[in-house]
């Protein structure tokens, strides 16, 4: 320390006034009475140095664990003791002596800064009387109802076991009836798909009779359109009055081309006529409705033919499937029964299954050491804040929603417990909730305190996006100490 | 809500953590920068017509021509008393009047009488006062030299780059030329009813290598020259997610420029509030020190110089120079013209504690006693946008905030204080008593139509008083009285964010130009705004007790002045370690122009800090002037206590270090608000000749007896501190080991490190009684730190008064004495 002799330093200003004398120095607790003894030189603490008796509490630091100044503020490290009678002993850091401000209730810290202090340590002391008072009666209460949750739980979750041990036996029967009634469906289906085979057949072959016929007509009817003089032939110059039959597509029907129609005859009469329909049936414009055909052929035209609809062939005339008759329905009912049978029978399989898992998921939870919050699952919770409705399922998520309308946003959904080691059940954490903007997804910390309901008390959002609840429930009440909750036994007088 | 968050989106998204440069123009974007940078340096068109030379007796005037459009122009010079000399150029017969900046200067600054030395058909030499220094006025082409014996220190238009576009009328534009009476950028066009304004002046300073000022830039403490990129700008706008190192304007601006070299220090005030861009460049640039060395060896060297040009859109030519020759003089001039720096109330030179938001009532209780608990003292809490009912300022959260007495009460109990932001854009809202005031009394800016002008900000469609009208200000102050402005008490301050004005759906983010503030543009007073209403604001806190108490308000975008209102802090930072490091040359460049009282938000306001980086973070910003952490509303909490106990012993033991030294603190600003002498200082400034010091700026001074390099590198294991003065000694403040002076200094660092030294010859005041709040010290007993020098000699001074009340100037109540420790005994004497 050479560089002392450079760097002096100084108390400018100001001495505070002199302690006023008490039984032990100011600022020291009964346990440590004996290390300050005014007939004796004083010893610092830590043993670093001994220093005249009259330099404690001189408002000047000489002890470097700041032991010799317990009753000023002239250590940085020191700490006040305030005895507080009827209410508990405390410590507080020495920079808080006469500083303007009431730390001790005793009012012992502002000696001698002109500070206003009361002596609250009486009403502090009974207020805190009542209040663990009151917290042992919760307590008490709390453990009482704990307990019952407890029973409860075990109760439940025995039942819930025996309960999917049944199940599983149920649901081994109801595996072999589905078989059983699968088996039957298949056999009553066989049948019934070749009776409907059947019968789609003889319609179809129906059908086709039914179009030759109208063929037939509808040559007849033509013949009798081109045969323009009636002399009971079609000639090669009353087909060529059809230029729409022209093959080559150039225009015109020219001789040449209505003979090759013809089959190379002049003329022909109805029989023969039979050959020459199949070649022009396509085509044909029946004379009956040309003018129309042509009126809008030009409306096509004038309209860059956008939507010119393809006259399809209308099966107007072709009836509706016949009914099946008596024996196929009897086939088709009794298979239809059978396909109901099955299907309700694997629907019943799919629900025990659902509900099986449901209970052995319930099962698999960490309801506590001893499934106190059992009770818990399945349930909601809802806080109505100012602005917001916030809703705690345990065990499943936590959301939020605006009071007045708006859509919910999930606060994170159900991750696991995460208090402290010796107790993890006192926090729950709800995560991966709704991403916010440039931030994390929310996520929840569900604080959990005891109380005689089960009810969410608070909701804040101490950090961006992290939310805070504090919920009370019998489940984490503690059994009372046996010993009488007296703050007395502590009063230092 | 909605809808703002979906413009949010819009606006912001796709810029993560970046600045979208796209939203900000370049030189190239801004058309009358473009206009002028185009001119190349050349034969000026202008002449000084001498026969109309008048010389009253500390006013000359003279016409100058340009011959190329025969358009005359005004020119006035004038010796200002401390070695000032102030030029004035505008249009000899205006259209109609052009914007000169009022309520900047304190007073029309007094003169001194000129007098002519000689005079010939070529120019005329000046006397400037009693120096042997000389002002000469060529006439053909015009220029003006300052010399001083055989050495110019100055040339004015030396690079022919004076360009004055005269106000004109639209038909007589012979062409079209693009972007002369319309521009439009982004989607924003503005109607330019007055046509081309724009003005330009270029500046030589022969033997100057260094120049420094002109914030606000994140850049380094020496300006960079700006060839073959973008000039400096200087236009206050709100950039989301600043860039470090370049030149883009930032949330203020104030055009001084410092000049120094080893024999002197100069300064060049443009009085402009328009828009404005600064070129530089210099015939050393470029040239590397060996290049240098040649020269010198060969004699063969030009001597260097440093070339600076203004190009500012609208307004007159103001330019104030300012000849030093110390820097303690050039501070002192500066602060002749502007003012000094507001004496704060001590409180405020404590810790401040902010962020975006905190939550409730309940909230701020339990911070309060997270600090009490933990042990850590601080004196301000701070409260955002969050606590006001619905972005209307002066109003309280009815839910969140429903019993603002009580908790200011609960602050006050523990003699801490807060600060509640009240931003400049008023809320829309016919059942908001502001915006209802202020509309009744047509306060409000107007568009170009003459209609209020509208904006998106914070709370949506908003209203922009016009703070610069007088009357609206007056009306503002009377809006802080404890009857008006619900739920206030004396113990709760202002913070004025927002200001630049920031105008979401403006062009860049800020108001339109052509939006009318009677009848003035915006475009002429933009970078005063903010001035205005921090002064508005800090005048109704002064009122509110009857002239009593001393203001504090903290404002984001300022200009030349501002130093009078109250605090600046750098904007929206990010929690980055090269955001900890500009930290440092964004608050020394403000010092060195008047503004003492600057921060940064200490952990950066964007993302989150690692907890080394806040741990640093707290370290640099207790030994910065105005200590303040501040967290965006997305990120995690921060709160000193919550990065475990070593950590939160890290932190406490940073703030404990600003505690005790506050007496140091107060007497220094108490010494800028004297003097202009900054508080925060760049080395040179103490050690002028010292080339070595020039560029330093990962160090600095605090007064002249602290020198502080911070720890602001990751995972560092030691820095290098310069520590200047040859034959000084300096002491480490933790260990009070003795060093030499003039050496780079290794220091090993571990993650408590704080180098701090204290210069040999010094006494430094502190209270090491480091209570919960500044003012639970008031009465405890001061420590003198007596650092002897090499001769065993050290002086200091100590200044006390009330801490908050104006007592000091109007009763004279204060102790203010200077300490002298000689011949091994200590002395005090009184100072006035």
């Amino acid at each position: 320390m050479t560089c002392l002799h450079l760097l002096l330093t100084l108390v400018f200003a100001v001495s505070l006034g002199t302690p006023v004398e008490i039984q032990r120095p100011r600022g020291v607790p009964l346990t440590k009475k004996q290390f300050y003894e005014e007939s004796k030189p004083f010893t610092c603490l830590d043993g670093s140095r001994t220093i005249p008796f009259d330099r404690v509490n001189d408002d000047y630091c000489d002890c470097k664990d700041g032991s010799d100044e317990p009753g000023t503020a002239a250590c940085p490290n020191g700490s006040f003791h305030c005895t507080n009678a009827g209410y508990r002993p405390m410590f507080i850091p020495s920079s808080r002596i006469n500083d303007g401000i009431c730390d001790c209730c005793d009012t012992t810290d502002e000696y001698n800064s002109g500070a206003k202090c009361e002596n609250t340590c009486k009403e502090l002391g009974r207020k805190e009387r009542e209040v663990l008072q009151k917290m042992a009666e919760i307590t008490k209460e709390g453990f009482l109802l704990k307990q019952q949750l407890i029973e409860e739980a075990k109760k439940g979750q025995q039942e819930k076991q025996s309960k999917v041990t049944d199940m599983q036996e149920n649901k081994k029967q109801l595996d072999e009836k589905v078989e059983a009634l699968r088996t039957v469906k298949e056999t009553a289906e066989q049948p019934e798909k070749e009776a409907k085979e059947r019968h789609l057949k003889a319609w179809e072959e129906q059908k086709a009779a039914i179009r030759l016929e109208k063929d037939k007509a509808k040559m007849a009817e033509t013949f009798l359109e081109l045969d323009d003089n009636e002399d009971g032939f079609v000639s090669v110059s009353e087909l060529q009055s059809h230029a729409e039959l022209d093959p080559d597509a150039d225009g015109t029907l020219t001789e040449i081309e209505a003979q090759g129609l013809m089959g190379g005859a002049e003329q022909v009469d109805t029989s023969t006529f039979e050959s020459v329909w199949p070649k022009i049936k396509d085509k044909y414009h029946s004379e009956v409705s040309r003018e129309e055909a042509d009126i809008s052929l030009c409306l096509c035209v004038v309209q860059a033919q956008p939507t010119i609809k393809t006259p399809e062939k209308t099966h107007e005339d072709e009836e509706a499937m016949p009914p099946y008759d008596a024996d196929t329905q009897a086939l088709i009912d009794a298979a239809q029964k059978a396909r109901d049978d099955f299907e309700e029978a694997e629907k019943a399989l799919r629900e025990m299954d659902d509900q099986i898992r449901n209970i052995e998921k319930e099962l698999s939870f960490d309801f506590g050491p001893d499934a106190e919050f059992t009770y818990l699952y399945s349930q909601c919770y809802e806080l109505t804040t100012s602005e917001y409705i916030y809703r705690l399922c345990p065990f499943n998520r936590v959301s939020q929603k605006p009071k007045y309308g708006g859509s919910e946003t999930n606060l994170g959904t159900w991750g696991s417990w995460s208090g402290p080691e010796n107790n993890k059940y006192l926090l729950m954490k709800y995560e991966q909730g709704t991403g916010c903007w440039q931030g994390p997804n929310r996520s929840t910390t569900v604080k959990l305190t005891c109380g005689k309901e089960t009810v969410v008390t608070s909701t804040s959002e101490p950090s961006r996006c992290e939310y805070l609840m504090e919920f009370t429930t019998p489940a984490v009440c503690q059994e009372p100490a046996n010993i009488d909750p007296s703050p007395h036994d502590h009063v230092e007088l | 809500m909605g809808l703002l968050s979906v413009f949010f989106v819009c606006l912001f998204f796709s810029s993560a953590f970046a600045v979208d440069r796209g939203n900000f123009k370049t030189c190239d974007q801004s058309a009358f920068c473009k206009r002028q940078r185009a001119f190349k340096p050349g034969q000026s068109p202008y002449r000084a017509l001498l026969e109309t030379l008048e010389l009253s007796d500390s006013r000359l005037t003279l016409q100058l021509i340009n011959d190329n459009n025969k358009v005359h122009l005004l020119l006035e010079l004038y010796r200002l008393q401390g070695n000032m000399t102030r030029v004035k150029i505008n249009e000899l017969k205006p259209l109609k009047p052009r914007f000169e900046v009022p309520d900047v200067l304190i007073a029309e600054p007094p003169t001194e009488p000129l007098s002519v030395l000689s005079k010939d058909d070529n120019g005329v030499v000046l006397s400037l006062g009693a120096e042997s220094q000389r002002l000469i006025v060529s006439a053909r082409p015009f220029r003006l030299d300052i010399m001083e014996g055989p050495e110019v220190l100055l040339s004015l238009n030396s690079r022919g780059l004076l360009a004055f576009e005269h106000l004109r009328l639209r038909k007589d534009t012979n062409k079209e030329e693009d972007g002369l009476w319309e521009e439009t950028f982004k989607s924003h066009t503005d109607t330019k009813p007055n046509g081309p304004t724009s003005i330009s002046l270029d500046f030589s300073l022969p033997g100057v290598e260094h120049v420094y000022g002109i914030p606000e830039h994140a850049d380094d403490l020496k300006l960079k020259t700006t060839d073959g990129g973008d000039p400096y700008r200087l236009y206050n706008l709100d950039v989301f997610q600043y860039e470090l190192y370049n030149p883009m304007a930032l949330y203020g601006s104030i055009p001084v420029m410092l000049a120094h070299n080893t024999q002197r220090t100069m300064g060049i005030f443009w009085l402009n509030a328009a828009e404005t861009w600064v070129d530089i460049s210099s015939n050393t640039a470029g040239k590397t020190v060996f290049g240098k060395m040649l020269d010198f060896v060969q004699g063969s060297s030009e001597k260097p110089q440093t070339d600076v040009r203004w190009i500012s859109e609208s307004g007159i030519i103001d330019v104030f120079i300012m000849l030093g020759p110390k820097p303690s003089d050039v501070f002192s001039q500066y602060a002749s013209l502007t003012g000094t720096q507001s004496f704060p109330p001590l409180a405020s030179l404590g810790y401040h504690q902010c962020r975006w938001n905190y939550n409730d009532q309940e909230d701020v209780k339990s911070v309060d006693q997270g600090f009490d608990q933990h042990d850590i003292p601080y004196d301000f809490i701070w409260l955002d946008i969050e606590h006001a009912d619905g972005k209307r300022y002066f109003t309280w959260d009815p839910h969140k905030f429903s019993q603002p007495k009580e908790m200011l009460q609960g602050l006050m109990d523990k003699k801490r204080k807060m600060v509640a932001i009240v931003d400049p854009h008023i809320k829309v809202d016919s059942g908001y008593k502001i915006h209802n005031e202020i509309t009744s009394k047509d306060f409000y800016v107007k568009n170009k139509d003459g209609g209020n002008y509208e904006g998106w900000c914070w709370p949506g469609n908003s209203g922009y008083p016009d703070f610069t009208n007088p009357e609206m200000r007056a009306w503002w102050a009377s809006m802080f009285a404890y009857d008006q402005y619900e739920g206030s008490m004396e113990n709760l301050f202002t913070w004025n964010d927002m200001n630049e004005p920031s105008v979401f759906n403006g062009p860049e983010v800020t108001m339109h130009k052509d939006a009318l503030h009677g009848k003035w543009e915006h475009r002429d007073i933009h970078n005063m705004y903010g001035l205005y209403v921090q002064m508005a604001t800090a005048e109704g806190q002064i009122q509110r007790s009857g002239g009593a108490e001393r203001p504090f308000v903290l404002t984001r975008a300022f200009f030349a002045g501002s130093q009078r209102f109250g605090a600046v802090w750098t904007g929206d930072n990010a929690a980055e370690w090269d955001h900890l490091k500009i930290s440092i040359p964004m608050c020394l460049s403000l010092g060195l122009v008047g503004v003492s009282f600057c921060g940064a938000d200490v952990g950066g306001f964007f993302k989150n800090p690692s907890t080394e980086l806040l741990v640093r973070w707290y370290q640099t910003g207790a030994y910065q002037p105005f200590f303040r952490a501040h967290a965006h509303l997305d990120t995690t909490r921060r709160e000193p206590w919550l990065f475990g106990p070593e950590n939160t012993a890290l932190i406490r033991e940073a703030v404990r270090q600003r505690y005790a030294l506050l007496p140091y603190w107060y007497q220094l600003f108490f010494q800028a608000y004297r003097t202009g002498m900054p508080v925060m200082r760049p080395l040179w400034v103490d050690y002028p000749k010292d080339t070595a010091t020039f560029t330093i700026d990962d160090e600095f001074l605090i007064g002249s007896d602290l020198l502080v390099h911070p720890v602001t590198e990751e995972g560092s294991r030691g820095v290098t501190a310069y520590l200047p003065g040859a034959g000084e000694v300096w002491y480490d403040v933790h260990t009070f080991q003795k060093h030499n002076g003039a050496q780079n200094l290794y220091i090993p660092v571990t993650l408590s490190s704080i180098p701090v030294f204290q210069r040999g010859g010094s006494i430094i005041p502190r209270k090491d009684r480091v209570r919960r709040s500044s003012a639970c010290m008031e009465n405890d007993p001061y420590t003198l730190y007596v650092a002897l020098s090499p001769k065993k000699f050290a002086e200091g001074k100590l200044y006390i008064d009330d801490g908050h009340s104006f007592n000091y100037d109007t009763k004279k109540e204060f102790i203010h004495r200077s300490l002298t420790f000689a011949n091994n005994a200590l002395t005090s004497r009184y100072l006035y």
